[in-house]
């Protein structure tokens, strides 16, 4: 009798076991936590972890009945294309992650974009712009960012709102995704018939800009459009500044979206960026938190206000969070099925993947904005100046 | 017209600054047949220094400048006894491979301190302004003291007791030590010289432009191309080096893609080495 009852007893405790089942689901990436590209990178891994955090507080990823505690794994890439490439062959080989986001930045997404397509694995690609990593036939990649092309159209036309007449410098990091940004933009300007006083790229490694700014003075140029990354943004801006350079509108790319660059003081001020999204964007999200939540969340989190990559980074976890829950599923195939019928909008702005086989993955929903350094009561604040739907000041010109 | 001239003048301005810098790469080779790959973590250091005095301290910035010099001289020595001064005398393959492993070393530690995130020092200077163009009151002032640090290190060199033993010491080290010259104390307080003046180069970039951790790489190249300009082993010639790279940066620019800088500067390094191996600026050898 007794033996029937133990028996009995651990029949239920079996029976009743999946319904508590915690499982792990592991997502793997890689971060430049060294390297050129670590204050922007930094920004996004910070973005992913925090997703990882909320998700596993509530209780884990709910498919199918069972829960999934994220288990993120990731390496430091130290900003290089060789290591990018290793550590996403272990991520896959050794650590078996199910799922992968991308590394930070064009050039590192594209070459994470190699390994998880020859392994057939689902990433979610965040702080990587460039449209040319879709437009190579690939089936399991999708694109959080607004393509490169689209990066300075706004500033262009917001320029043109303030000077019909700009006459406009193109100086440029000669990296893929900058000179691709440029091409696209300039070739805006070309057809508007703008003059086109400077048009300069420089190495990623330029520490002095002087001469470039003495040929943008010597063309008479009053307004620059192109930048790179941080390091070298933050010196062009503030050579820009002590210089006097006279340039009355300056859109740079990635460099002023960080908070960091306040740091410059006054060669902030006026400065503009494209950027994927601001803490001041007013989405009303389908699921995920809003976005005065993200900003506070994140900002308690790590004393810093959000970028736009650290919200690409939490948007990435939410965005495959969200169709593996609609799947009902964490294999791959239903889960790439999920992401390719997705049109939803989450905090971080809409979000809809090309189906298209040539541009398979591209983001085609996904709207940015033109957010400004100003000065308001002796303090740098971050403005949205364009579209004018979206506007939180007007432009400083 | 006036654009080209005013990109010449930036150039002199930086490219005393880039002389600096190759000065103490020189000098430590000149005396110790040492090519210090340290180099470039040592700029760094300096413009770290300057970043804890001027952002962290909120003392003056430009009172980095007689704190390097003093604090790069007490680190050189440190790496000389830790990295260096076993390696004297042998294959010049040894020492190289000794302060490439200092410079992982170093950059390593500063990773870990400060991250590889960009700093930046606000230093207020009025600057000058001609027909448009700017000259900014950071590029001036670094112009001008590194013309005066390169000015003292003269003085040292060649008109104190110390200068000679120096001069003896990289001429000679048998004959030197014969004379009874205490030829390791010189090796090491030549090496913490070269330190300073690398460190003290980094102090001064450090006021003109926002810097990583990694900066150092750009300088430790640009010093190379001025140490062969100026001669390998001679301080005079580095500053007429650097002064010379600058100028040609300047007048390059305007005629030509920012990006091609880079070949038109390697160019001239591969150019110096075969027709000038003793420098172009060879004739004021220490």
């Amino acid at each position: 009798m007794k033996k029937t009852l133990y028996l009995l007893a651990a029949s239920m405790l079996f029976a009743a076991s999946p319904a508590f089942a915690q499982e792990t689901i592991t997502i793997g990436f890689t971060a430049s936590q060294t390297g050129a590209l670590n204050n922007d990178s930094t920004a996004q891994m910070r973005g992913i972890e925090l997703w990882r955090d909320d998700v596993n507080a509530k209780g884990g990823i709910k498919v199918g009945g069972k829960s999934y505690t994220v288990k993120l794994v990731s390496y430091d890439d130290e900003s290089q294309n060789t290591r990018v490439q290793q550590l996403y062959t272990r991520l896959i080989t050794q650590d078996k992650a199910q799922f992968l986001i991308s590394p930070y930045s064009s050039g590192l997404v594209a070459t994470a974009a190699i390994i998880s397509e020859q392994y057939g694995k689902v990433m979610i690609t965040t702080g990587g712009a460039l449209e040319k990593t879709y437009q190579l036939g690939n089936k399991n990649l999708f694109q959080l960012y607004t393509g490169s092309s689209q990066y300075l159209a706004g500033a262009l036309q917001a320029l043109k709102e303030k000077n019909p007449t700009p006459h406009v410098a193109f100086v440029y990091e000669d990296d893929p995704f900058s000179k691709a940004v440029v091409a696209a933009v300039r070739e805006t300007a070309k057809k508007q018939g703008d003059v086109i006083a400077a048009d300069e790229s420089y190495a990623g490694s330029t520490t002095d800009f002087s001469p470039v700014i003495n040929k943008m003075i010597a063309a008479k140029a009053d307004a620059l459009l192109g930048g790179g990354h941080y390091a070298d943004g933050a010196t062009l801006a503030r050579q820009l500044h002590e210089q006097k350079a006279g340039v009355k509108w300056i859109t740079l790319l990635v460099a002023p979206d960080s908070p960091k660059f306040a740091e410059l003081g006054d060669a902030a001020v006026g400065i503009s960026v494209p950027s994927q999204w601001e803490p001041e964007a007013a989405y009303k999200p389908d699921f995920g938190p809003t976005v005065a939540q993200f900003t506070k969340e994140f900002t308690d989190k790590y004393k810093i206000g959000p970028a736009y990559h650290a919200a690409g980074g939490y948007a990435a976890g939410l965005i495959l969070q969200h169709a593996m829950e609609k799947a009902g599923s964490i294999e791959p195939a239903k889960v790439a099925a999920e992401l390719n019928a997705m049109d939803v909008t989450t905090f971080f702005g809409r979000t809809k993947f090309s189906n298209d086989p040539k541009s398979h993955g591209l983001q085609i929903a996904h709207d940015m904005v033109l957010a400004q350094w100003q000065k308001k009561d002796g303090k740098l604040v971050k403005e949205v100046i364009w579209p004018k739907a979206a506007k939180t000041a007007d432009p400083l010109y | 017209m006036i654009g080209i001239l005013a990109s010449v003048i930036d150039g002199i301005l930086i490219g005393a600054v880039y002389g600096l810098a190759a000065m103490g790469l020189t000098l430590i080779w000149g005396v110790m047949n040492v090519i210090n790959l340290a180099h470039g973590a040592i700029v760094v250091i300096g413009m770290f220094v300057l970043y804890t005095v001027a952002n962290m301290l909120g003392l003056h910035p430009y009172g980095a400048v007689p704190l390097m010099i003093v604090f790069g001289f007490v680190v050189g020595i440190a790496l000389y006894w830790i990295g260096v001064h076993r390696m004297i005398g042998r294959p010049e393959l040894m020492s190289l491979l000794s302060t490439f492993a200092l410079n992982m070393v170093l950059i390593g530690l500063g990773t870990a301190w400060w991250t590889t995130s960009p700093y930046n020092v606000q230093v207020s200077m009025p600057g000058v302004s001609w027909r448009g163009y700017t000259f900014t009151g950071t590029h001036i002032t670094a112009a001008a003291l590194a013309v005066v640090i390169a000015g003292l290190l003269y003085l040292l060199l060649y008109h104190t007791r110390i200068g000679k033993a120096v001069r003896a010491v990289a001429t000679n080290r048998e004959a030197a030590e014969l004379c009874g010259i205490p030829t390791t104390q010189v090796l090491a307080m030549a090496f913490g010289l070269g330190v300073a003046l690398a460190g003290v180069s980094g102090t001064l970039i450090a006021t003109m432009f926002p810097f990583t951790v990694l900066s150092g790489e750009a300088y430790q190249l640009k010093s190379f191309v001025v140490t062969v300009l100026g001669g390998l082993g001679n301080p005079a010639g580095a500053l007429m080096g650097g002064i010379a790279l600058g100028l040609i940066e300047g007048l390059a620019t305007p005629f030509m893609p920012l990006s091609w800088i880079p070949i038109v500067e390697f160019g001239l390094f591969v150019f110096c080495l075969i027709a000038f191996p003793r420098g172009i600026f060879s004739f004021t050898k220490a």
